[in-house]
């Protein structure tokens, strides 16, 4: 994984963890690596990777089994807490770069991109049919 | 653990080590960080007991370093140090030979890893097997400290990765890892703590998730702003 490196290192490896967490690749219950393996897989220092454990247990997104590890929350609410997050974020950031553009009207926002969804999934469509000639 | 407390060493009369004072705790995997002449590999050859200080002194848990600390703490110098006539082979036994704390089963795992064949000449090495062959014999001892003298070096993106997942698979609670560089990107992500030296003295110490936290800017951008 690539690391922006003015953010924690810590933070970053979090929130790709909570991504794969909504992609599904992470399901409730499942069993993370060892610290040393964590550290290991993200090729970061075993403090930060002890860290990314202890900041995620705060926040509820994993909890310890005495001797057993650490487990990612079977609580389904976080998840969908997570994905609502990141749905912010993607809009936070559709919107301001629209603001930027000259764009402040949803409906007109909303026009755009059904409109451009339309044109993308169009042009799959049309792939596919040449592939199916 | 590992205490430097005011050394300075000149060289004629530059001061290579200027009044260097600072503790370096087990756990931890620290980046010894400047531009070259900074002082960063005299103060390794100090704490490795291969040259002594004109002032001041670095102890391990309170042993001035020397002779007797010699076999809890290993250097890995930055030129290469193999003997040409040796194959990996011989390399192995001579470690075997001079330090009781080599581990050959981690050796052997390491070489596997790194599809090393034992019957090649060291002569023949690429630089980046070379660096590899280094830190693999480095890292299969059980020591206290750990003093790599710019193990990135010269090598490649992939020779690199092999050196950076070596060192943190040696990582423990009780052994600290000091790591030399002046190439900063390598270390953003391994490295725990920093300590930044500018013409023999120590300008700054800490722990690197604090200073991105704090300062909102990576170790490079700090780097530039202390040297610039």
């Amino acid at each position: 994984m690539e690391f922006d490196n003015h953010k924690p290192i810590y933070m970053q490896v979090i929130e790709d963890i909570t991504r794969k967490m909504v992609t599904g690749e992470l399901p409730p219950g499942e069993k993370l690596p060892s610290v040393r393996d964590l550290a290991l897989a993200y090729a970061i220092n075993p403090n930060t990777a002890s860290r990314v454990y202890r900041e995620m247990e705060q926040m509820e997104l994993s909890f310890t089994r005495r001797g057993l590890g650490t487990f990612i929350t079977e609580d389904r609410e976080v998840y969908d807490e997570i994905r609502a997050k990141m749905v912010r974020e993607c809009l936070s950031t559709f919107v301001r770069g629209m603001h930027t553009l000259g764009y402040t009207d949803t409906d007109e926002m909303a026009a755009l991109l059904r409109d451009y969804k339309e044109k993308t999934e169009a042009g799959a469509d049309s792939d596919t049919s040449k592939e199916e000639e | 653990m590992l205490e430097s407390n005011h050394v300075t060493k000149k060289y004629r009369r530059k001061a290579a080590n200027d009044d260097l004072t600072f503790s370096i705790e087990p756990g931890h995997i620290y980046g010894l960080l400047g531009p070259n002449g900074s002082g960063k590999s005299t103060w390794m050859k100090i704490a490795s007991g291969l040259i002594v200080p004109d002032r001041g002194e670095v102890t391990l848990d309170g042993v001035r370093a020397g002779r007797q600390t010699k076999a809890h703490t290993v250097y890995m110098a930055t030129e290469d140090y193999f003997f040409n006539y040796m194959k990996i082979r011989d390399v192995r036994r001579y470690y075997e030979d001079f330090f009781d704390d080599f581990e050959t089963p981690m050796f052997l795992k390491q070489l596997e890893e790194m599809e090393f064949d034992e019957d090649t000449k060291v002569a023949s090495l690429s630089s980046g097997m070379m660096a590899k062959l280094k830190i693999a014999v480095t890292m299969s001892r059980r020591a206290r400290v750990y003093l790599l003298d710019e193990p990135f070096n010269g090598i490649d993106l992939l020779a690199r990765d092999t050196v950076v997942k070596t060192i943190l698979e040696r990582m423990s609670d009780d052994s600290a890892i000091i790591i030399s560089s002046h190439l900063i990107e390598e270390l953003e992500k391994i490295v725990d703590t920093c300590i930044f030296l500018k013409d023999g003295r120590l300008i700054l110490m800490g722990e690197i998730e604090e200073i991105r936290q704090q300062q909102g800017c990576s170790l490079i951008e700090l780097y530039k702003k202390l040297y610039a």
